[in-house]
């Protein structure tokens, strides 16, 4: 009896070791559906991250979740936005379906570690793709989704008009993005003494710009025109004309799974294809009875494109049918059909003077 | 006769020090082995996702810039300057507020044994409201509901000329940067010692010789003259001028970053001590109020002379906690924008993705920090105890 | 020769009148008079420019629109059933838990069974102000309905006390079961549709891992409490190690790192959930102080007690278990409580480091961009929200310490 009564004080300390490991499988959902805690199988050799997520059944996105136009989240817990319209189009290839997705709003301080912890199987997250970012961080960017550019918008009624007009002045910017080093590099070539306000999540920073706190706030020229829809009077607030650096945004992966990054990657690029090819939501059906073999070899009626890559052979098509192509995503949550209204810009097909660009589908 | 039975050797599985050293040779077994346990692991998983150990990246190019700043940084500097001025402003936070909320804690401590209902009905309403909402809420409150909503630098307000509030913060007057100033504040200091030291002289003369204590009076009288005219000339005030294009020039300027994360620091552990103090006066046998009384003293003597210095020392070791909880909280300034030692190091964890490395780093500062106040506490404590035979 | 009256003089019978009682309290001498006009006349400012702006500027409608995200959050609407069922097993427990403790043994405990005069005045204002929340009437019977179960689980608690003679026992199995079925509840799975834990936000995740935290930090800080106190030496560096480590790093330090290192330190085939992490993370940190408050009521057992239980003949453990620690922990009840509501108020710091409980949610409510700068109205109501929560748990700390005779015997 002396004895067990030793082990009172070791059994809690393997009972939270016991407990940390069954939590593992009992505080997350049992059953295949739903489940964030699927297995980290990007490392294991031979299996892929896509494999995990097509015996899961269900996609997991990073998303932001406070951005309009890219990934937004409104009160009812419905998600709309261009970044969101990428998850469904994925899911669509996968599982014919472009409801099974389970979004994840990350801020952007945590939105690597998450993914490279494998809680999420990619990030949709108007992430910009630079060398240290997909050479020193272990992450794959796999396509452009979206040329942007940094920009600046300011306040009219400060009397802002050109960056030089933002000596003495604050700047609101989010912290752990490109943002801030584009800003800094910038500012000091121009030669301008500013004062940064770094915020740790997207919220707050335009909060304290609709403030007043600061005079100026930058981001991506995108985000600067989806948040300016949403300030209070959007016409006192301009988006300077001013383009501070590249900035390519694209769905992001774990380095060293070829499958999972090959199957993201074409989706992008069957967006943009499907633009070239001038196929539609709405006539995708009749274009599969083309006779043209370029249509027909990207719709899976001929040849096994699809199925080389793990994916349905007609996966264009049901993607295509679940969001449309490249320019019908667009001006749906960034164009013209959106409160945005941003024009495509360099974001136009490589034949329309833009650098939407998709290699050939053969 | 009794016969004395030879005691038999205690079997070993009975014996108290066989089990003594059993288990503490278990214990650090165990901690071996989960020690073990997670360094494998984090080898393992570090080596996969291809990042190494070390620190040589303090040395490379920051290319992001802090707001504020106590030394001068530009974004070329290195990570390891970035870390500094984060660690520096952390300690501008900590010590001032530490100040601050001894002054607030006390007197509102105080406060609660005032024998003006109002004033302890304010006092109490203060401590409870205080105290049971979280310190996070109180920041973002102070920040985005009181600070965002003050009048913009056009139209700022401005108390006695020379003190300027707007929601970019406060302007005060400040000392000026030369010599002048900084001997003129060394000299003040000094009178201020020597100040003490003949106010205990004086003291003493008077209770041994029974003197009149005059001449020191007028000594230190003289002192005050002196110590005036070194304030108001020698220190070279600086005040905030606001020239076109509202830039500030002279004074000093506290941003509302920082305006926000003192006052709402101070404000929720000055509840916290206010609580301490009470229980410290609280603590103080009822005997010691009626018998200065009795003897003729006033309350503000009797606080300070009597009851005060016995209540010091029951409230010195919680008032230790509730310091470095200031400075733990200190690290909520990430919310609102002010560049502390951890807003700063996650913006660096961002860019260079090396988690170990500055996770190491900022436990280290907090617990050296931590240390260092525990260590002057514990002198402090010393000091007021009771010296026992 | 003096004659005195040989009547006894009677005391001065004390003015007890509105007047006097404004004189003694309020102006006594001149600096109280000074002070009371001062605060009198900045309070009346603030009060009346508080009012003013409570009833004309505030633009109330972002709280009712958004109660239910306050609440529970992005939990499915379809799955509130859920939800109310464990408010309404809690509420029952929790009353039966009230009921038992209420009724003490000691002489300046409670007695009756039936409520006190305030309790009821409390209940009935409670009622009242729920029939008048902007709410769905059917929300409104439910609210009533669980503050008649918790009424209702009280009066049985104290029956219990004096019928059943292991009632302590049955309810801490009941506590022990129910979390869970609550468990169940809330992630699902086993038939019942399952919610990740992205989707417990608001009021419920702040419950949720209030409640965990403390229950996983007592064995750790029992275990680390013995060890400081122990005369092993190994054993006490590791335990003093642990506890100023834990004590001096800030609690968003510790939650970061858990959100961070977890996964590194842990095989990569474990995915550990964000909100197990962050349990991790609380767990951790509430074990190392709630070690010290423990050692402090070590520290207060006369060491009599010890000496007698060796003459007795128990070895360390069994005295451990049966003399010292139902003595050490009675006496540091007050500052178990205290901690327990500091943790309650802590876990608003999930904010940083990513998860959305009361603290998050409102900062994601005031993103919408139809609720924009309502600041003051969002964060006063959270405010308020922790304010009545904390001041109950203080209530009822207070009065466990009479009921169970802390500081008496």
């Amino acid at each position: 009896m002396r004895k067990n009564h030793l082990l009172l004080a070791i059994v809690p300390i393997f009972a939270s070791l016991a407990a940390c490991s069954a939590t593992v499988n009992t505080t997350t959902p049992a059953g295949t559906a739903a489940s964030p805690g699927g297995k980290d199988a990007a490392s294991a050799p031979g299996k892929s991250r896509l494999d995990t997520v097509i015996s899961r059944g269900k996609l997991t996105c990073g998303v932001s979740g406070d951005l309009p136009g890219f990934s937004f989240v409104d009160q009812t817990g419905k998600y709309s936005g261009l970044d969101v319209d990428f998850c469904r189009a994925l899911a669509a290839a996968l599982f014919n379906d472009p409801e099974k997705v389970e979004y994840r709003n990350l801020t952007s301080k945590e939105r690597f570690e998450v993914l490279k912890a494998g809680d999420v199987d990619l990030l949709s997250r108007n992430s910009t793709w630079t060398t240290g970012r997909d050479t020193g961080l272990g992450l794959e960017f796999v396509a452009t989704m979206f040329y942007d550019g940094q920009g600046m918008m300011v306040n009219k009624t400060a009397g802002i008009t050109k960056l030089e007009d933002l000596a003495g002045k604050s700047v609101c910017v989010e912290t752990g993005t490109t943002t801030e080093l584009n800003l800094a590099d910038q500012m000091r070539k121009l030669n301008i003494d500013y004062k940064p306000l770094v915020f740790e999540n997207g919220d707050a920073t335009y909060a304290a710009y609709a403030q007043g706190r600061c005079e100026g706030v930058t981001s991506d020229r995108s985000q600067l025109a989806g948040r300016r829809t949403t300030l209070p009077k959007p016409e006192d607030h301009q988006v300077l004309e001013v383009v501070m650096s590249k900035e390519p945004l694209a769905p992001v992966v774990v380095n060293n799974d070829s499958r999972w990054a090959d199957v993201v990657k074409w989706t992008v690029f069957t967006l943009t294809n499907a633009d070239e090819l001038g196929i539609t939501a709405a006539n995708v059906d009749e274009k599969l009875k083309s006779t043209d073999p370029v249509i027909k070899r990207f719709l899976g009626v001929e040849g096994t494109l699809g199925k080389d890559m793990g994916l349905p052979n007609d996966f264009t098509v049901k993607i295509i049918k679940a969001v449309g192509n490249y320019g019908e995503v667009y001006e749906r949550n960034v164009g013209t059909g959106s409160k945005i209204n941003l024009p495509r810009g360099i974001n136009k097909l490589w034949n329309d003077g833009g650098l939407m660009y998709s290699p050939p589908f053969r | 006769m009794s016969t004395t039975k030879v005691p038999t050797k205690v079997p070993l599985w009975r014996d108290d020090r066989f089990w003594k050293i059993t288990f503490q040779i278990l214990a650090i077994i165990t901690v071996l082995v989960i020690a073990d346990f997670f360094l494998f692991n984090l080898r393992l998983n570090m080596a996969k996702r291809g990042s190494l150990f070390g620190f040589d990246f303090l040395g490379s190019q920051a290319s992001f810039d802090i707001g504020e700043y106590l030394i001068p940084f530009q974004s070329q500097d290195a990570y390891g300057r970035a870390f500094l001025v984060g660690v520096l402003n952390s300690l501008k936070v900590m010590i001032i507020g530490v100040i601050l909320t001894t002054i607030l804690g006390v007197s509102v401590g105080i406060a609660r044994f005032s024998n003006n209902w109002l004033v302890q009905k304010t006092v109490s309403t203060y401590v409870d409201l205080f105290r049971n909402t979280p310190i996070l809420l109180q920041l973002l409150f102070w920040y985005f509901a009181v600070f965002s909503n003050l009048p913009k630098i056009e139209n700022q307000i401005a108390v006695l000329g020379s003190f300027y509030i707007s929601n970019r913060g406060l302007a005060l007057p400040w000392l000026g940067d030369s010599p002048t100033a900084w001997s003129s504040l060394l000299g003040l200091i000094a009178l201020a010692i020597a100040a003490f030291f003949v106010w205990q002289q004086r003291i003493k003369i008077m209770v041994e010789q029974g003197a009149s204590g005059q001449n020191l009076l007028l000594v230190l009288l003289g002192m005050g003259v002196v110590a005036l005219i070194l304030f108001i000339f020698g220190l070279q005030w600086t005040f905030p001028v606001f020239t076109a294009g509202n830039k500030l020039n002279g004074g000093l300027s506290l941003s509302a970053e920082y305006c926000s994360l003192l006052l709402g620091l101070v404000f929720y552990t000055g509840a916290f001590v206010s609580e301490i103090v009470r229980a410290g006066i609280q603590s103080v046998a009822k005997g010691q109020w009626e018998a200065a009384k009795a003897l003729g003293l006033n309350s503000g003597i009797l606080m300070r002379l009597v009851i005060f210095p016995q209540a010091l020392r029951v409230m010195i070791p919680p008032l230790t906690s509730e310091y470095l909880n200031l400075c733990k909280n200190s690290s909520l300034a990430i919310a609102i924008a002010y560049p502390d030692v951890y807003a700063v190091s996650s913006t660096i964890l961002n860019q260079t993705g090396r988690a170990i490395e500055i996770v190491l780093m900022i436990m280290a500062t907090y617990l050296l920090i931590n240390l260092i106040i525990a260590l002057a506490m514990n002198f402090l404590n010393s000091s007021v105890q009771i010296k026992e035979r | 020769m003096t004659t005195q009256s040989t009547l006894p003089v009677a005391p001065p019978t004390p003015v007890i009148n509105m007047g006097a009682w404004i004189k003694k309290n309020l102006f006594d001498g001149w600096f109280n008079s000074l002070l009371t006009v001062g605060i009198g006349l900045a309070f009346f400012n603030i009060a009346i420019g508080f009012i003013q702006w409570i009833t004309t500027q505030a633009k109330w409608d972002v709280i009712p629109a958004n109660l239910p995200l306050f609440m529970v959050g992005r939990f499915p609407a379809s799955q509130y059933w859920r939800t109310w069922i464990i408010a309404a097993i809690v509420i029952t427990l929790g009353g039966l838990t009230w009921g038992m403790l209420t009724l003490s043994k000691e002489p300046e405990g409670n007695h009756q069974i039936g409520f006190d005069r305030n309790t009821l005045i409390g209940i009935g204002i409670l009622a009242f102000v729920v029939v008048f929340l902007p709410l769905d009437p059917n929300s409104k019977m439910f609210i009533l309905g669980l503050i008649c179960l918790g009424l209702g689980g009280c009066f049985l608690g104290r029956l219990g006390v004096r019928k059943v003679s292991n009632i302590g026992t049955l309810i801490g199995v009941g506590w022990l079961v129910s979390f869970l079925v609550n468990l169940w509840l809330l992630s699902g799975g086993f038939g019942l549709q399952t919610v990740g834990t992205d989707l417990w936000n608001g009021l419920l995740l702040t419950v949720f891992m209030a409640s965990i935290s403390i229950t996983l930090s007592f064995p750790l800080g029992i275990i680390f409490a013995l060890g400081r106190q122990s005369s092993l030496p190994v054993v006490k560096f590791f335990s003093v190690a642990y506890i100023e480590i834990f004590r001096g790093l800030p609690l968003v330090g510790i939650l970061f790192a858990a959100q961070v290192m977890l996964p590194l330190i842990l095989p990569g085939d474990w995915r550990i959930d964000r909100v197990v992490r962050a349990i991790a993370g609380l767990t951790i940190f509430t074990s190392a102080y709630l070690a010290e408050a423990i050692r402090g009521g070590l520290q207060a057992i006369p060491k009599g007690q010890g000496e007698a239980a060796n003459a007795l003949g128990l070895n360390t453990p069994l005295s451990l278990y049966l003399i010292v620690m139902p003595q050490a922990l009675r006496a540091v009840i007050p500052a178990l409580m205290n901690l327990f509501l500091s943790l309650f108020k802590d876990t608003s710091l999930l904010a940083v480091v990513g998860l959305v409980e009361l603290t998050g949610i409102s900062r994601n409510i005031l993103a919408n961009p139809v609720f924009l700068g309502r600041f003051a109205e969002v964060y006063l109501f959270v405010g308020m929200i922790y304010l009545v929560c904390c001041s109950l748990m203080s209530q009822a700390s207070k009065q466990l310490e009479v009921n169970l005779g802390v500081g008496k015997r």
